[in-house]
């Protein structure tokens, strides 16, 4: 009797030991890939990178010394403008969220359509700023891919700033009121102001997610080999150009792909990580 | 004597700061809807010319002005279906391994490079499948007498897994999180050992989670582009195995549509159509098992 439930006991504890250990495996498998991404990354691109490749403009394939000048301005001027047109607009919404409409029908109807809106294939938002900005224009256009763009940041600031300005404590709200201010002033120079690193952090974010994004630019800038400085004109970007160099038959243009794909990543990376030392801040103030 | 001055525009600005707040709500709503109307007169020329049979028929061919949409249709369902199926042991794992059982000090810094790690834009994910993972593929395709085109369906559908893996993993982590400790405690009291306590406490208390995170992970594999693009070898002919060369309902927008003209970009924003409301659909099951979640 005795014997037998200690033969029970023991299998449990090994069953519950090799399934723990199966778990702590496939937990590290994901990691794998992820960790050659980024060390192959380096390994083929780096040697791309050099000053030249900074302030060249693209040279045909077979050409050296060609550079990447035109794609890394014209993604700084294309989320530029997306967040231009983005930012103001997703802030006014979640202060609305936060401080108008709080659990009103309609805010929850708004807080629904930003959600879905984050579920929309970019390729499907690339589709909409070509039938509002290109079609109308007639060409191809950097502004059309800030639209595109825009379009896809909107739904990431929105909710962030509407969660953070719930968190400014209520008292700072009473405060202000009590002193005379009007309400609207209450919001711009308390609330909005209490909550700003949470909102910058959301901004980051929605920035770092728009700055990799390539299939919204596809069919709106479109990818330009030229410098231009006219965002009604057609305009490079880094991820066009590393997809446009990856698809290429030229060994060199792979090359340079890889070198963009570094200085691609560097940027997204730092965006990312300086939204979270922003949000563990904000964390840190709560 | 001031306060008249005062009272009556800043009565003003109260409204107009509450319009403009009320304004940009409305335009979150207003896009979706726009969206949607855009979408449906772009791609009215096709749907009035090719019915619903659009959606059955399985020829692709612009020349003859052909357009039948199921290639692309089980491009999509397969690639995804299958990513998921590859992705969801491990995240389930590595959920359960993040949110219960790994020490804060391990956890902490891991999930922080993973969730950077999930912003790696998918064109690199491409890069780097095109360059490394199709060789691979091939190597392999070759030694189990496939057609070793090393693009294909399942290159798309392991580089998927590799991109949905982090959100699945994310969702499913927070909620095995939230468990409370004294559910927990009750079952150790009782003598469960610590995989006992997960199965049977765990993860039931967190099943909803798990399968919100694993939609939301479905949402985003039905509407990547541009690693699919990149490895799956754009062929618009309906694929008969796994190692067949295929398309996406986004790649092949990706691949046509700059070409396109009159009838065939019509024919590519219904399927961009067609991929809005499947996406739709997709996340708004993902909310009612979030919504579950929390109650």
């Amino acid at each position: 009797m005795n014997n037998t439930n200690n033969v029970r006991y023991q299998w449990r504890r090994t069953k519950n030991q090799i399934i723990l250990a199966t778990i702590a495996v496939l937990a590290i498998i994901p990691a794998i890939p992820l960790f050659v991404i980024l060390f192959q990354l380096f390994q083929k691109g780096i040697s791309s990178l050099s000053i030249d490749f900074f302030l060249n403009l693209p040279a045909p394939p077979g050409e050296p010394g060609g550079g990447i000048k035109n794609a890394i301005v014209g993604t700084f001027i294309i989320v530029g403008l997306a967040s231009l047109m983005g930012v103001p607009i997703s802030i006014m919404a979640g202060i609305y969220l936060s401080e108008y409409g709080k659990e009103s029908k309609f805010a929850h109807l708004v807080r629904m359509c930003a959600d879905i809106f984050q579920g929309v294939p970019s390729i499907v938002i690339g589709i909409i700023a070509y039938a509002w900005v290109v079609k109308p224009l007639g060409k191809f256009s950097a502004l059309a891919g800030s639209v595109a763009l825009a379009i896809m940041m909107i739904p990431v600031v929105v909710r962030t700033t509407e969660e953070v300005l719930r968190l400014v404590p209520n008292i700072l709200r009473e405060a202000s009121l009590a002193l005379g201010v009007p309400y609207w002033r209450t919001v711009l120079k308390v609330v909005l102001p209490t909550g700003m690193v949470g909102v910058t952090t959301g901004v980051l974010i929605a920035v770092a997610r728009i700055a990799g994004e390539t299939a919204p630019l596809l069919f709106t800038a479109f990818g330009n080999p030229f410098m231009t400085y006219n965002p009604l004109e057609p305009m490079n970007a880094l991820p066009l150009l590393i997809f446009n160099y990856s698809m290429s038959p030229y060994e060199d243009w792979w090359q340079q792909a890889w070198g963009a794909s570094i200085v691609l990543i560097t940027i997204v990376l730092l965006l990312n990580i300086a939204s979270r030392i922003l949000a563990r801040r904000v964390a840190g103030e709560k | 004597m001031n306060d008249k001055k005062l009272s009556l525009p800043s009565k003003i600005w109260d409204d107009v700061f509450r319009y403009l707040a009320f304004g940009s709500g409305l335009v979150v709503i207003l896009l979706i809807v726009a969206s949607l109307i855009t979408l449906i007169i772009q791609s009215w020329p096709a749907i009035k010319h090719y019915g619903l049979s659009f959606i059955w028929s399985t020829d692709w061919d612009p020349l003859a002005e052909k357009y039948g949409a199921l290639p692309f249709i089980v491009g999509t369902l397969l690639t995804s279906f299958l990513a998921l199926i590859i992705a969801t042991p491990f995240a389930l794992a590595g959920a359960i391994f993040l949110g219960e059982l790994a020490p804060k000090k391990i956890a902490e810094p891991i999930s922080f490079i993973m969730e950077l790690l999930a912003g790696i834009p998918s064109v690199i994910y491409g890069l780097w499948a095109l360059f490394f993972l199709v060789p691979i593929i091939r190597a392999f395709q070759m030694k189990i007498g496939a057609p070793p085109y090393g693009l294909g369906i399942f290159t798309a559908s392991l580089v998927l897994a590799i991109m949905i893996l982090p959100y699945a993993l994310s969702v499913a982590r927070d909620v095995i999180k939230l468990c409370p400790n004294d559910l927990k405690e009750a079952a150790y009291g009782l003598g469960a050992t610590r995989w006992e306590t997960i199965r049977g406490v765990i993860l039931p208390y967190a099943k909803s989670g798990i399968v919100a995170g694993i939609v939301l992970a479905l949402g985003r594999a039905l509407g990547e582009t541009m690693a699919v693009t990149m490895v799956i070898g754009n062929s618009s002919t309906l694929p008969s195995s796994i190692w067949d060369l295929g398309n996406t309902m986004a790649s092949v927008i990706a691949n046509e549509f700059n070409e396109a003209q009159g009838l065939h970009l019509a024919v590519l924003v219904e399927i961009g159509l067609l991929l809005f409301i499947i996406t739709v659909i997709v996340n708004l099951i993902a909310r009612i098992f979030i919504i579950k979640t929390r109650v």
